[in-house]
């Protein structure tokens, strides 16, 4: 193995942190040392916790992070924060709620940028839930905002999604009719501790109904994340969820979605690698030629790639 | 097709004050394209250390109010040294007499930016020293 992966399953955490920041800025080299990591994953249960703006996320696993770590589990978390899409830059801020976990040695807690990645996520979470895997972390948690497209995205890197709701967002009920429904395995009302969270957990359970006769039928329930109630509970449901998926059919047919998508992934990111560079060398000629109108986009794209 | 972008944690040790200053440097660093590591209040050496090192962060930041500046940037400049992570630029503001900033820089802070810096020195200096940095 090369040094950088073997010390980072061997637990040197500069070598780990290097290595999502690799995986994230898409570093040469950085695909042979994913497929040298790849043989040691595979034992982490992996945990996505994806909600609104400011529905109490990061203070959510600053608990499950406190009760895994009392049950004598190692964690990893991945915290993603939106970027800004105008200059790529972030401001990553999920850590401040965790920081009491920071002298732990049995905790490492990477903040993400989202990237370019229209709203999914970015290649340093992808391959971060892979790379804290390998280094033998018991638990993964990947924090992100549910907007558009990452919220689907979770379920293609996690075990387990949880879906954080808070009173008072009337339209959250109407946006999870419209998908919403299908990526949560388990639903928190959280904030309980404020008026109308019974509300919310009613209107859930109302658009569940539909799930009725699944394998598996998410629940809801209440927890008030800034003093801990209701974390138990919730580590239990989800929990009940971990099992039901490792012994049953749709357990396996999702991680085979899963690895469907994965190799996929790569090999888009490589064809469009490859489209990239067909394309640099001629590129304001040929454009200009499209603009007078002496070539048309069809040929040009037709012709760029059967030289590829 | 690397897309590498500077990573920076901004932390303000100690007991004292408030988060205004680090603040401003965060979000002007933010909309230069960088991407900051944000931890607030209340910070110990250690944790300022223990996050730079999971955040593979560039450079750390350090924004200190209270006149203790001597031994947070020692501590922090030791501790990365002891865990092996030197090449971590430091750098630091806030009300740093204009008397102590040589004794930092000797002490291996890359750079001091005092009272009434604009921001874009502090992104100048790093669009500079994180490239060339070994
Ligand atoms: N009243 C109440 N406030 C809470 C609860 N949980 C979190 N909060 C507060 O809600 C605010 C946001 O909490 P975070 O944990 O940062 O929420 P988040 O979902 O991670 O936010 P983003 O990452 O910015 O989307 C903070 O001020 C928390 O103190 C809760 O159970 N009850
Ligand atoms: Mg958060």
């Amino acid at each position: 193995m090369s040094t950088l992966a073997e010390r980072a399953t061997g637990g040197d955490v500069r070598a780990m942190a290097r290595l999502i920041s690799m995986a994230e800025d898409r570093a040469d080299g950085v695909d042979a040392l994913m497929r040298e990591l790849y043989p040691h994953t595979g034992r982490a249960w992996t945990i996505g916790v994806t909600g609104s703006p400011g529905a109490g996320k990061s203070t959510l696993t600053d608990k499950l992070i406190e009760h895994f770590r009392s049950e004598g589990s190692t964690v990893g978390v991945l915290a993603v924060d939106p970027s800004s899409p105008y200059t790529g830059g972030a401001i990553l801020a999920d850590r401040l709620r965790m920081q009491r976990h920071t002298d732990d040695a049995g905790v490492f807690m990477r903040s993400l940028g989202a990237r370019g990645s229209l709203g999914g996520l970015s290649r340093g979470t992808r391959e971060g839930v892979l790379i804290l895997d390998a280094c033998g972390y018991d638990v993964v948690i990947i924090e992100t905002v549910g907007v558009g497209q990452s919220e689907i995205d979770v379920m293609r890197v996690a075990d387990t999604v949880c879906v954080v709701l808070v009173p008072g967002l009337g339209d959250d009920i109407q946006a999870m009719k419209a998908g919403i429904m299908e990526i949560g395995d388990l639903f928190v009302v959280n904030k309980a501790d404020r008026s109308g969270a019974d509300r919310v957990v009613n209107e859930v359970r109302g658009v569940l109904e539909f799930l009725k006769g699944r394998e598996w039928v998410p629940t809801v329930l209440q927890t008030v994340a800034e003093n801990g109630e209701g974390v138990p509970e919730l580590v239990r449901l989800l929990r009940l969820h971990r099992e039901h998926s490792l012994k049953s059919e749709a357990g396996r047919e999702r991680e085979l979605a899963r690895l469907r998508s994965k190799i996929e992934d790569i090999m888009l990111e490589r064809l469009s690698d490859r489209v990239e560079k067909l394309w640099t060398v001629r590129r304001e000629e040929l454009l200009e030629a499209v603009r007078e109108r002496k070539l048309d986009p069809y040929a040009v794209a037709e012709e760029l790639l059967s030289k590829a | 097709m690397s897309d590498k972008k500077i990573r920076v944690v901004i932390a303000k040790p100690g007991l004292d004050g408030h988060d205004r200053g680090a603040k401003v440097i965060a979000r002007a660093l933010r909309d230069a394209g960088m991407e900051i590591i944000y931890t607030g209040l209340r910070q110990t050496p250690e944790q300022i250390v223990t996050t730079a090192i999971q955040e593979d962060a560039d450079a750390v930041g350090i924004s200190v109010l209270s006149g203790a500046h001597q031994f947070y940037f020692k501590r922090v400049i030791d501790l990365l040294k002891e865990k092996n992570a030197s090449d971590i630029l430091v750098f630091g503001g806030g009300v740093i007499p204009e008397d102590d900033i040589p004794g930092l820089l000797d002490m291996g802070a890359g750079a001091i930016f005092g009272p009434g810096t604009p921001t874009s020195t502090a992104i100048e200096w790093l669009e500079k020293a994180v490239p060339a940095r070994t």
